[in-house]
């Protein structure tokens, strides 16, 4: 893919020469929104189609799956999953977060497409919950991706869940919840922070 | 029923046992020498019925600066468990590999190494990260890693966090002004 | 008519159907919901999330083809759907019927597939190639019946031209295939379940196994394409079955038509052809009806297994109502 010369490009320093060609080097760009009632009215078919990454990174997944029963159905908000991080615009990271999971979380978070949202489900994501003194798990998940909503709780129901994505759609209608763009502000801020802890980055440093 | 007394003395005959223990009638521990782990796991499984390996697993004994390994063995038709223990040097932690007894040994042995630091020289793949990826620190299950000062210093842990100990926070909340509690 | 009309008279009757479709999907979902004891998303739940797809702030592209696929997936959908009269006896949904046949509308049903085809294996995901051998391979298999089904109505009838097909089984429930050659219905009806990739033969989007299939790359504008194109397909295809099989839907003709009539003096055109289009909503609704059926009562194939059924029972179907026809 051809980069314009204008952007920044990243240096993918950590890719062998022979894998550089494959990946995207532009960095990741701001995309304001249109403010008026034209985005109000795109922010209410954003809050009402949330599809959630079918990508379980913790014992909190197990929550996710009640959502889809006839107890909880989350289909009447219109939340759906979804089996690719393309297609996905919601990211709820289930848990605690090894370091191994991590490097996983930020290469799908960066293929998903903006406007995209993440919900950190129970109390690890918070501030590492009860393994807050473990020595591969991440304490703050809001140091290394945008995170939108905060669900508390070891683990939290599928209620608390489905409040949460109650409040994250209030989020969106209010049009607050802009991850993408402040990932993209703050891109070297997150990075520096990502790889702090992620020591052996063999992979691209922003994969669109 | 095994009778551990015929154990012992055939065991004798070949290896030099340290020591051998009943834990419960169907759970015994038997510790050797270093050296002779290897040939004595193989002769348990080849003609006393412990065929199957369950786990290994190791101990890190920090105030003898010695490592306790375990190989938990089964023997299926007498429905009994055994342990065979051994000693190693903590400053020096290498152990014979036995990836040729069982082939998934070396998954073991992987994990051994990760975690505390063992080496099982020529063991398939020993080297490779085992759970974790791009660790840095020293082994994380040694008993002298403070996990809590790691993790402080890596995973920028958020401000303002309180921890009660769990019985004076219940009196407190749950009972209050109860003297006898 | 202008040709400037006619193209006019097909957007029109392309946007009618195209929601048609949309609320199609919307509703059987909301069915397939309350099967399962669920209360299911809303009717209008596929105009929100091409509305969300669309409004995508970025997007990735792989190169020229990536951009094709859904554009020739389009172009079949719309292609197929074109070249069917939709009501019959009447202009505004006469579409271009005068210029195709079945053979032409065949082929359509194929393009798409093809183009995506092409299109997914650019996008370089390892798992679309998966999904679009199996969709190929599952497609030749259910075309085997389809095809007999439909050689036995254009030998019955004589003609290739979907249009006499339709007019031919005018004048009551007795004159439709679905009396006159009921093994060659039979056989078209199963492949239609292969046909509309619901459950017992959804390998090919099997969304936990190979994410999703051949559109796991595709995402923002291009898969609202992809899914404004699912509906307007679904439409075609239900329309092309209900006119070959099921007496089709006239303006001027069926039991709609004769109960208005002897309601009001004459019926005026604009009745007509509003009736006509009730009752191609109806009896599409009953036929797809039979897929969500099927859906919900059984699990899925794996592409061997759909390949080896369609080949054996449903073609000895199809080569009955062959001979049927020639009887």
């Amino acid at each position: 893919m051809k980069t314009k010369t204008d952007k920044p490009v990243l240096p993918n320093l950590d890719l062998p020469a022979s894998d550089k060609g494959y990946f995207c080097d532009a960095r990741p760009e701001v995309v304001e929104p249109v403010k008026g009632i034209w985005e109000n009215f795109l922010n209410w078919g954003r809050a009402n189609s949330l599809w959630i990454l079918g990508f379980g990174t913790g014992c909190g997944a197990i929550e996710l799956r009640p959502l889809m029963t006839s107890r909880y159905d989350m289909y009447r908000f219109g939340v759906q999953p979804r089996p690719t991080p393309r297609q996905s615009g919601l990211f709820i990271i289930g848990g605690y977060a090894s370091v191994k999971t991590l490097k996983r979380i930020v290469r799908s978070y960066e293929q998903m497409q903006g406007p995209k949202f993440v919900l950190g489900l129970g109390s690890c994501t918070v501030n590492g919950g009860m393994y807050w003194d473990s020595y591969n798990t991440i304490n703050r998940l809001d140091q290394y991706i945008p995170v939108d909503v905060y669900i508390a709780g070891c683990m939290p129901r599928p209620e608390a869940l489905l409040a949460g994505i109650k409040a994250l759609k209030q989020r969106i209608l209010d049009g607050e919840a802009e991850g993408a763009n402040d990932y993209a502000r703050n891109f070297d801020w997150y990075k520096a922070n990502q790889k702090k802890i992620i020591t052996d980055w063999n992979m691209p440093d922003y994969n669109w | 029923m095994v009778d551990l007394k015929a154990l012992r003395a055939e065991m004798d005959k070949r290896y030099k046992v340290i020591e051998i223990s009943e834990q419960r009638t169907d759970l015994a521990f038997l510790e050797c020498d270093k050296i002779d782990v290897p040939d004595a796991v193989a002769y348990l499984r080849d003609h006393e019925g412990y065929v199957h390996l369950s786990f290994i697993t190791c101990v890190d004994r920090l105030e003898d600066e010695q490592f306790e390994i375990v190989y938990m063995l089964r023997n299926h038709e007498k429905k009994h468990d055994l342990g065979v223990k051994t000693k190693i040097d903590r400053k020096n932690p290498v152990m014979d590999s036995m990836h040729n007894h069982w082939a998934a040994v070396a998954t073991y042995q992987r994990e051994l190494r990760e975690m505390f630091g063992i080496e099982f020289p020529g063991s398939p793949g020993v080297n490779r990260p085992f759970a974790l990826e791009s660790w840095a620190g020293p082994p994380p299950m040694r008993r002298d890693f403070d996990t809590r000062k790691y993790s402080e210093e890596t995973y920028f842990p958020r401000p303002g966090r309180e921890t009660h100990d769990p019985a004076e926070h219940m009196k407190k909340t749950q009972y209050p002004g109860r003297a006898d509690l | 008519m202008t040709i400037l009309g006619q193209i006019g008279a097909a957007a029109f009757s392309v946007f009618i159907f195209i929601n048609y479709g949309f609320l199609l999907a919307g509703s059987m979902a909301r069915i397939r919901a309350r099967v399962q004891g669920r209360i299911g998303q809303p009717v209008y739940q596929p105009y929100i999330d091409i509305l969300k797809n669309n409004a995508r702030r970025t997007a990735v592209h792989h190169g020229v083809m990536f951009f094709l696929g859904p554009v020739f997936r389009l172009a079949g959908g719309l292609g197929t759907f074109l070249f069917i009269p939709a009501i019959l006896n009447s202009p505004l949904f006469a579409n271009f019927s005068f210029s195709g046949d079945i053979l032409l509308v065949m082929y359509f049903i194929f393009f798409g597939q093809l183009g995506m085809a092409l299109g997914a294996g650019q996008s370089g995901h390892p798992y679309s190639p998966i999904g679009v051998s199996r969709g190929l391979a599952q497609m030749s298999a259910f075309e085997m019946p389809f095809i007999l089904s439909v050689l036995a109505l254009a030998i019955k009838h004589n003609s290739l031209s979907i249009t006499a097909i339709v007019q031919a089984q005018q004048g009551g429930i007795a004159n439709w295939s679905m009396i006159t050659n009921p093994l060659a219905v039979i056989a078209a009806i199963i492949a239609f379940l292969g046909m509309s990739m619901h459950n017992p033969f959804s390998v090919v989007i099997a969304p936990q196994e190979i994410p999703i299939g051949p559109p796991t790359e595709y995402h923002s504008g291009l898969l609202g394409m992809l899914q404004t194109n699912r509906s307007i397909f679904n439409a075609a295809k239900l329309v092309l079955y209900v006119n070959l099989f099921f007496g089709g839907a006239s303006a001027t003709e069926g039991v709609l038509y004769a109960l208005s009539a002897s309601v009001l003096h004459a019926v005026p055109v604009w009745l007509g052809v509003t009736l006509g289009v009730v009752t191609m909503v109806i009896k599409t609704f009953l036929l797809y009806f039979i897929t969500v059926f099927v859906g919900v009562s059984f699990p899925r194939f794996r592409t061997d297994q759909s390949i080896r059924f369609f080949l054996f029972v449903p073609t000895l179907i199809g080569l009955a109502g062959l001979f049927l026809a020639r009887l």
